[in-house]
């Protein structure tokens, strides 16, 4: 096992360097400097102006020098500055907006695992039934309604018409008057619209990747030797089917990374949550190269560790892997 | 099984009991598509940043309810009788935010910022033409130009930055005050920016024309239109601007009046098909007389603003000084437009719809950004009206920026379709001058006209008003009748506010002139004025 | 050959059990009704999708306008008929090409195995490891967003999964009897590949294509939505829905319709793939 985490883990670099390479080759599709995202032409921006931003941000240089200048500089954890007017550092940028898309993004996974988990096992046992077919119908609409209909739909609903629920953003402008447990509170009301429509559309891959799971697991061998020893159905199906249906659930939660950081440019866009999806699309709008980059090698770098992390998990966790079979 | 959906009932019941605190009346809520970029104005060109700098900071000029300049940070000015020289005679009692003085030296840091080539800078081209900025006394400025240059008094908005706290940043881009903290003279004080989600402003007592009446301003970023109006009607927003669809079919209910004031005026920008001068078919003027003949702009305005707009008959605004509303117009008419373009030979010998001349069809493909739903929406409707007389037109849209830097800098295009702001000054050189035609520059469609080109010289070189309106008239003039541009519409500003807000007064320079002055309607303070 | 024959028997078999599967079935049949409107927009559509009239802007549905007029005017009826050519279109030709390369790429990995097995696998890790969103929007945004630029990024950036999924399926292929045999018999490599390996992974492919044409679907929606999928005024389900979307309570006919269209079609596309999964995975045969 030791060996096959090695081999993970020396792969590493090249991977990564694959990930550089692709991520500057998407970046550097179209010429063109950086410009403005307002879209009328203002007669004050004038064009020796744009070349001198141009020149100043270093886009006169060939290609593969700036690649070199680029990857030299993120191997020392330096993403550059933004191209946007502010000019901050990249990183600062996406470390605020790490933990909102992440949390968000989480409790939504968090949901989908508690209820899709059950949901798909469930259809599997009860394979054919109604409770199979409803689930079935149910899981796949979440998954083909797109989701800013959905999102304004339920604004609608829950924030005009009953007033229920605010609209978007992460908390209310009044938050910081607020007591501690009104800030959870107020924090919560504002998650429900965002993380129901990310979990409702997020269950259909899970639940199917269960239910099927569960039916193979279900004709194994095993399972019949369990049932032929004269164990009870409840103690083959609890302890035997499932553990090992489980199993490979490791592998897709290695999986949803990039979902978890990049999956909610639309989500992000309608409800208003300044997050890193956004902060991307605003980048890729306005040739951001510095933020694009950045955000492009991030999102891949940790999910190539959270693959790593499920590989070993797995590892851990299968027996069969475990003893070097 | 059902415990969770127990749980889940509970949990909903929970969150919907702890209704969320009710807004702060004494608070003013805009809604804005973008965040703001920073808050130098020097340094950003983007439209939520200009807005939000606004609030913190003055120029040494500013425009009146009338689109006039007047005098914001300098008191008074003085030009001398060459027209050479400017002296600006600061307003005395002026402190920033931290409390430091406001002198001569900061309009003289400023002046020096503007022209450092280290400052990132997009409208460094107006202070180019200065030859000396001096101070003879703290109160005093003294600008000296090479040649007279009447955009110049105008360019002196600028807004003004604070010496002591910029000096020892080489690019203010990158200092805290324009990121983190700015520091300005100007009616509110910054609190907080929270990127991506809000700016808060509170009001600056010292402010040196009396305390704002509005205690507290934020903006709010809300990226989506259709949210922002969702967050309009539920109160969580006190400003937005309308689409023009929002203003003519979902405001006009009872509800809505009784919780907003919505208003309307020109918006100061214009909406124009933009003809490639150098292709061969365009470059004669018949042809695109013909075609400004043939596009119907009552549909268009009808279609694209439901009629909250009006026709642009030239490059400036309806109802400014410089406006002259005497010049040849286009009326929509087809046939016209057809015996127009026979006349100047193009003729449809096959019977397939399309006109030929020697061989070659008349078609072409106009060009616009992605994502803008009005210019879609004109896109199609030209594309009718032309099919109509004969002329095929095919719509290509580009994402904005591929637009700007690979189609329209470097003049690969037929037609266009694009929006013009106007400048409350009326030198428009760069637009029209013959010398602004190169690639990059702004003379997009290349036009070259001799008398244009002296008479946009002689209009920036006189400061007397009666003297630039007849050369801009003259030019509006020929612009009209050479159609080097087909210009189509200017819409309307359709801004909505909350009702509890007083003090608005619509004028030429729309609503947001006398803001400071605004205040909230008695009883309303204190108290929650917004109800689910 | 037996080697047909059986093919066809399994085909057959598959067939009915398909056929037994409701939910399948009822997925099928949307596809079909919705393949045969949309390769014939013009004879379904009545109206010219195109033509417009400011005179009649946002009218509800009537019986000359079954399903009202949007903002120009335009009866939304036809735009839906030309929006599923368009959104078919887009659908189809993008998992054409994600299935493409991912067979390619899968059958290479799978049947040389050493260094070709060694680069795609790596190669197919880094793909998976950038959020796709991500690289669509990228792309789409620097080349511009055509209709064929947008169906080929997604199609490159969505094949991955397929050669995944062919890859293991030729691992275990090629070391099967009937593979021994033809090279036995002398066989090529090409000809191994694409007559004895590739029609027996064809089902899981099939399987992978018809998810991958529903989420093309919903992605050129999303683009849509963010101003830069299909562009007006050619009419796709996604964008006819974002520009009902500011309206959706004075004007509900211009994005519940659009709406309705791609969720049932998405939905259609979803039921039939698990249907043909269930039908053709023999292991399940024994219930």
């Amino acid at each position: 096992m030791l060996r096959y985490i090695l081999r993970r883990v020396l792969l590493m670099p090249v991977m990564l360097l694959g990930i550089s390479v692709i991520s500057f080759g998407v970046m550097h599709l179209a010429p063109g400097g950086p410009v403005s995202l307002a879209s009328d032409l203002n007669p004050k921006v004038t064009a020796e102006a744009r070349a001198r931003l141009n020149a100043y941000y270093g886009l006169d240089k060939p290609l593969h020098v700036q690649y070199v200048n680029w990857l030299s500089r993120v191997g020392r954890f330096d993403f550059g500055d933004s191209f946007a007017p502010d000019g901050r550092k990249v990183w600062h940028k996406i470390r605020e907006r790490i933990p909102v898309t992440l949390s968000i993004n989480l409790l939504s996974e968090a949901i989908i695992f508690l209820v899709a988990v059950p949901l798909g096992l469930y259809a599997a046992l009860r394979r054919g039934s109604f409770f199979d077919r409803a689930s079935t119908v149910g899981v796949f609409v979440g998954f083909a309604m797109p989701g800013f209909w959905l999102a304004l739909l339920l604004m609608i609903l829950f924030g005009v018409k009953l007033g229920w629920l605010p609209i978007s953003g992460l908390v209310s402008l009044e938050y910081d008057s607020l007591s501690f447990a009104g800030k959870m509170g107020d924090r919560a009301r504002h998650l429900v619209l965002p993380v129901f429509v990310g979990a409702f559309s997020g269950l259909a891959g899970l639940s199917r990747f269960m239910r099927s799971n569960m039916l193979e697991t279900i004709r194994q061998d095993y399972i019949a030797t369990a049932r032929a020893k004269g164990l009870s159905e409840r103690v083959v199906l609890w302890r035997h089917a499932m553990r090992n249906a489980l199993l490979p659930v490791i592998t897709i939660l290695g999986l949803s990374v990039p979902g978890l950081l990049g999956g909610s440019v639309i989500m992000e866009s309608i409800f208003a949550i300044p997050g890193l999806g956004q902060l991307f699309f605003q980048g890729v709008m306005s040739r951001d190269y510095p933020l694009i980059l950045a955000e492009l090698v991030l999102t891949a770098f940790l999910t190539l560790l959270g693959n790593l992390l499920a590989d070993v998990g797995y590892a851990v966790a299968d027996p069969r892997i475990r003893t070097g079979n | 099984m059902n415990r969770p959906v127990l749980v889940l009932a509970f949990v909903a019941g929970f969150l919907i009991a702890s209704c969320g605190s009710k807004p702060d009346p004494n608070t003013y809520r805009e809604g804005s598509i973008a965040d703001v970029s920073g808050f130098l104005s020097a340094v950003t060109s983007d439209s939520a940043s200009h807005e939000a700098a606004g609030y913190v900071f003055n120029g040494l000029v500013r425009y009146d309810r009338n689109l006039k300049l007047e005098g914001d940070l300098a008191r008074s000015w003085d030009v001398s009788p060459d027209g050479l020289r400017i002296t600006f005679h600061l307003r005395e009692g002026v402190k920033w935010h931290d409390g430091a003085p406001f002198t001569a030296d900061d309009v003289l840091f400023t002046y020096k910022k503007m022209i450092d080539p280290k400052t990132p800078t997009p409208y460094g081209e107006d202070f180019k033409q200065v030859k000396s900025v001096e101070s003879p006394d703290p109160r005093t400025v003294v600008v000296t130009y090479e040649k007279t240059f009447a955009p110049a008094l105008a360019s002196w908005g600028m807004h003004i930055l604070p010496k002591h706290l910029l000096e020892k940043y080489d690019d203010i881009a990158k200092s805290p005050l324009n990121r983190e903290h700015p520091v300005g003279t100007g009616p509110y004080r910054f609190v907080e920016w929270k990127s991506g989600s809000k700016v808060v402003f509170e009001a600056n007592p010292d402010y040196y024309e009396g305390k704002p009446g509005i205690p507290r301003v934020i903006v709010r970023v809300i990226p989506d239109q259709a949210t922002q109006f969702l967050e309009l009607k539920s109160g969580g927003l006190d400003f937005m601007t309308l689409t023009p669809l929002q203003y003519a079919r979902q405001t006009d209910t009872v509800d809505f009046r009784k919780k907003f004031n919505r208003y309307r005026y020109p918006s100061m920008g214009y909406t124009y098909l933009g003809l490639n001068l150098s292709n061969p078919i365009f470059s004669d003027r018949r042809i695109r007389q013909a075609i400004a003949t043939a596009i119907d702009r009552k549909q268009i305005i009808q279609g694209v603003l439901f009629g909250l707009g009006q026709e642009a008959t030239g490059p400036y605004l309806p109802g400014t000084w410089v406006y002259n509303p005497d010049v040849k117009r286009f009326p929509y008419d087809p046939a016209k437009s057809k015996a127009m373009l026979a006349e100047a030979g193009w003729k449809d010998a096959d019977g397939d719809g399309v006109l030929e001349k020697d061989g070659k069809k008349f078609a072409f493909t106009v060009l616009t950004n992605a994502g803008n739903e009005s210019r879609a929406k004109v896109a199609a409707i030209i594309q009718q009206n032309l099919a109509a007389v004969g002329v095929k037109m095919e719509i290509r849209t580009l994402e904005w920026a591929a637009f700007i830097n690979d189609f329209v800098d470097k003049k690969k295009f037929d037609a266009l379709i694009l929006g013009w702001s106007i400048t409350p000054d009326p030198d428009q050189f760069d637009i029209w001058s013959s010398t602004k035609t190169g690639p990059k520059e702004l003379n997009h469609v290349g036009f070259k006209n001799a008398e244009v080109d002296r008479l946009l010289e002689a209009g920036r070189r006189t400061f007397d008003q009666a003297a630039r309106k007849k050369a801009y008239d003259r030019i509006q003039e020929i612009l009209a009748e050479e159609q080097p541009l087909v210009f189509l519409y200017v819409p309307e500003a359709l801004p909505a506010v909350q009702v509890r807000f007083k003090g608005i007064e619509p004028a030429p320079a729309g609503i947001s002139w006398n803001f400071i002055k605004w205040r909230i309607k008695e009883g309303a303070e204190g108290k929650s004025a917004l109800t689910h | 050959m037996a080697n047909v024959t059986g093919a066809n028997s399994l085909f057959l078999d598959t067939a009915r059990r398909l056929s037994r599967n409701r939910l399948a079935v009822a997925g099928g049949a949307v596809i079909l009704v919705l393949a045969v409107v949309s390769v014939f927009p013009t004879f379904f559509s009545g109206a010219d999708p195109s033509r417009i009239d400011t005179a009649n802007m946002l009218a509800s549905p009537s019986s000359v306008h079954p399903l009202g007029t949007d903002k120009l005017g335009r009866d939304v009826l036809s735009r839906m008929i030309h929006g599923a050519h368009i959104s078919l279109q887009v659908g189809f030709i993008s998992m054409g090409i994600a299935t493409a390369i991912g067979l390619l790429m899968g059958l290479c990995a799978g049947y040389y195995g050493g260094w070709a097995d060694a680069v795609i696998s790596r190669f197919i890790d880094v793909m998976l490891c950038f959020p796709s969103f991500f690289l669509i929007l990228s792309v789409i945004a620097f080349l511009g967003p055509s209709i064929v630029n947008i169906m080929v990024v997604i199609g490159l950036t969505g094949w991955m999964g397929v050669a995944r999924l062919v890859r293991a399926e030729t691992l275990s292929l090629k070391e099967r009897d009937f593979v021994a045999a033809a090279r036995a018999q002398g066989a090529g490599d090409g000809r191994i590949i694409f007559r004895h390996i590739l029609p027996n992974a064809l089902a899981p492919v099939l399987v992978s294509a018809t998810l991958g044409v529903a989420g093309a679907i919903l992605v050129e929606s999303g683009l849509s939505f963010l101003g830069i999928g299909v562009q007006p005024p050619t009419p796709s389900w996604g964008n006819i829905l974002t520009a009902g979307k500011d309206n959706i309570e004075s004007a509900w006919w211009l994005s519940l319709y659009p709406g309705l269209a791609i969720l049932v079609t998405v939905l259609g596309y979803n039921l039939l793939g698990e249907g043909i999964q269930e039908a053709v995975d023999p292991r399940l045969k024994a219930r």
